[in-house]
């Protein structure tokens, strides 16, 4: 998602089909997503102080937020006491060139990295690749992805979209292995000893960064698999990207935002490594690069600036039923689910106008959120600004147009809605679900009453005495 | 302007409207009673095994009876100088072909079961990753309630590196079947035995 524009638009429905056509992924997509949303409530049962932790997340998040410039001038002196070599980068090609500029300083043409949504942002892999840079994710999910020559279809769990038998055929496509065995320890025991020659061999290593401690200058990396830490122990060269907004300002803090994070994404206590990255080791280096990439346009706007809260939980999108049943690269995106419907149109309204119309606005988004971002007000703000500037479709453009005339009018309104029930009665099926009625695709349209609520309340109501 | 004076002054002129005060951290009451009875029911959810030198037993002799002759072990702690050490290589990556590796922790969470391992227990950072299994050894005294406890220890900023570690490494990314042994450890024990 560099700022390009002249891109297509995205069109979600239609990316949305084809992934509702295939029965079996889809209904293993709903149920896992939906596992993990009941193991995050467990969790959150499991502790009385749930809600007041959401509160003061928020509240330090707002804060920080309020106060950047300040906390990014701490965190920076103190990274630097600490050894740390610190850059800027004010977009995604300056964030690339840094990366490369680091490698080349070292000579480094094999990079092992873990998961970096930023990075994704950025699309830094495929201009290091186009550099001579090797690169090789680490995590599992998203080195599934890397070998599928697909993005991410989910922030935490990246090949939650595939099956077993998928992932044995695109290993045996790329790394080796049998295509009929797809027994999930024998596929993960293959990922272990094909990955780790190749951390190890690494001259450069990277990661992501949950959160930046501005007291101290660490960088918190939450991860479960042990490739962060061996991306980043392993190598002479550590390089870190970091978006401004990891931003919080003391260690306590994250007595409170530990305390949230894997327990609302996967619905475990804590993630198997919560690691502090605060310096080089000896003979080492460690970079960081404080990335805005649009995040200081997106802290001016007053609707949508609290989205720069996000932690990447993902729980607004495991709870949502839209994204559970359409699958995360039905949205075109870097950023999928609630939360992306959110951040991409910032980027490009015109590209990413279908998103925010991508769910149901039934809030649990917000109810699930461990910062408490608005995501669902936020939602229909976006509809109006992208109605406003003109990037709906224009079938959509007519049928709201109508819709708020007919709205606006008792008389109107009664009008339609008889007739709506009559034609609903006497219409053939092959009229009714045509393609003219978008209402009754893939589900049978209720049975029409013979009279409105209205009506039967007239008739009903006791007679004024 | 350079990126960085760019991105500041950016910054400012977004800066949001209203009061947004930093909030003062409540104590929430956390784990209670038997702290080290919460640790191991932690521990074991997160895929963690642990056990207790028995009383009167030297830990050298307990450990290697547990993991036999044939592997090959490390240690990062003085309390076992009978064991090959971890700082005794080169580079990091000379570790890959340790079997087991014996650490100390500093201190461990009843909330989660984690324990504190820094650069300053590690030695060398990958031991506890590059081999196929870590034993770690925890003073059941040194237990804290809740990870905001351990939070609020100087210890994590006195360190270049440190991880609270949960168990072994894992991974759910294959249709959510859990696998302990992703890329780190396949497995973890922690050893309660009191600081010799």
């Amino acid at each position: 998602m560099s700022a390009t524009t002249g891109h297509k638009p995205v069109d979600h429905a239609a990316a949305a089909a084809a992934f509702v056509a295939d029965t079996p992924h889809l209904a293993f997509h709903d149920k896992r997503l939906w596992e993990l949303r009941q193991k995050r409530d467990g969790q959150m049962h499991g502790i009385p102080e749930w809600q007041e932790l959401r509160d003061l997340a928020s509240a330090i998040k707002e804060h920080t937020l309020s106060r950047l410039p300040e906390y990014l001038e701490q965190f920076e002196a103190q990274a630097q006491a600490n050894g740390v070599r610190v850059h800027w980068a004010r977009d995604a090609d300056e964030h690339n060139a840094t990366v490369l500029r680091i490698l080349r300083e070292h000579n480094a043409k094999t990079l092992a990295k873990s998961k970096s949504m930023l990075t994704e942002e950025c699309e830094m892999a495929p201009f290091l690749e186009r550099h001579g840079i090797t690169i090789t994710e680490t995590d599992l999910g998203e080195r599934i992805q890397q070998l599928d020559g697909q993005p991410p279809s989910h922030i935490v769990v990246p090949a939650v979209h595939k099956l077993r038998a998928d992932v044995a055929r695109v290993f045996a496509r790329t790394i080796g292995g049998d295509p009929d065995n797809s027994d999930p320890n024998a596929l993960a025991e293959h990922a272990r000893m094909t990955t780790r020659p190749l951390m190890l061999d690494a001259d450069a290593g990277m990661t992501g960064a949950n959160f930046l401690v501005a007291e101290t200058g660490a960088v918190v990396v939450c991860t479960n698999e042990g490739n962060a830490d061996l991306s980043a122990n392993l190598p002479r060269v550590h390089i870190v990207s970091a978006g401004v907004e990891k931003l919080i300002p003391r260690q306590a803090d994250l007595g409170v935002f530990i305390r949230l994070l894997s327990r609302s994404a996967l619905g475990s206590p804590i993630t198997q490594y919560t690691s502090h990255f605060r310096g080089p080791r000896d003979g080492a280096e460690m970079h960081i690069i404080l990335v805005d990439n649009g995040r200081s346009k997106r802290l001016g706007q007053e609707d949508f600036w609290t989205s720069l809260k996000c932690i990447r939980c993902g729980a607004c999108m495991n709870t949502c039923p839209v994204y559970r049943r359409s699958g995360g690269l039905s949205y075109g995106a870097v950023y999928s689910g609630p939360i992306g419907a959110i951040i991409n149109p910032a980027y490009d309204p015109a590209r990413y106008a279908a998103l925010p119309f991508a769910s149901t606005l039934n809030g649990s988004c917000t109810n699930v959120c461990p910062v408490r971002i608005n995501i669902h007000d936020q939602l229909y703000k976006w509809r109006r600004l992208i109605a406003e500037g003109g990037f709906l479709p224009r079938k959509k453009v007519f049928g709201l147009r109508v819709m708020g005339v007919v709205l606006a009018s008792p008389t109107l309104y009664r009008l339609a809605t008889a007739s709506a029930r009559m034609a609903v009665r006497v219409l053939p099926r092959a009229l009714l679900y045509s393609r003219l009625n978008a209402w009754g695709r893939d589900r049978e349209v209720p049975v029409a009453p013979k009279e409105s609520f209205a009506a039967w309340a007239a008739r009903h109501r006791p007679a004024k005495k | 302007m350079s990126a960085r004076e760019d991105i500041l002054a950016a910054l400012r002129t977004a800066r949001p409207p209203g009061e947004h005060p930093l909030p003062a951290l409540p104590t929430f009451p956390g784990v209670e009673g038997d702290l080290l009875a919460a640790f191991q029911v932690s521990l074991a959810v997160m895929g963690g095994q642990w056990v207790s030198l028995p009383e009167g037993e030297a830990l050298g002799a307990f450990i290697r009876a547990r993991v036999g002759d044939g592997p090959l072990i490390r240690s990062a702690t003085d309390e076992l100088p009978d064991f090959p050490r971890v700082d005794a290589v080169n580079r990091p990556r000379d570790l890959e072909n340790v079997d087991v590796a014996v650490v100390r922790a500093r201190f461990g969470v009843a909330e989660t079961g984690s324990v504190f391992l820094s650069d300053h227990e590690l030695r060398v950072n990958t031991i506890a990753y590059l081999a196929q299994h870590l034993i770690v050894l925890l003073d059941p005294v040194a237990i804290l309630p809740g990870i905001a406890d351990a939070y609020r220890r100087l210890d994590f900023a006195e360190a270049r590196y440190v991880s609270l570690m949960t168990g072994p490494s894992a991974t759910a990314d294959i249709e959510g079947v859990m696998i302990r042994g992703a890329q780190g450890v396949r497995s973890l024990t922690v050893v309660f035995a009191p600081i010799g």
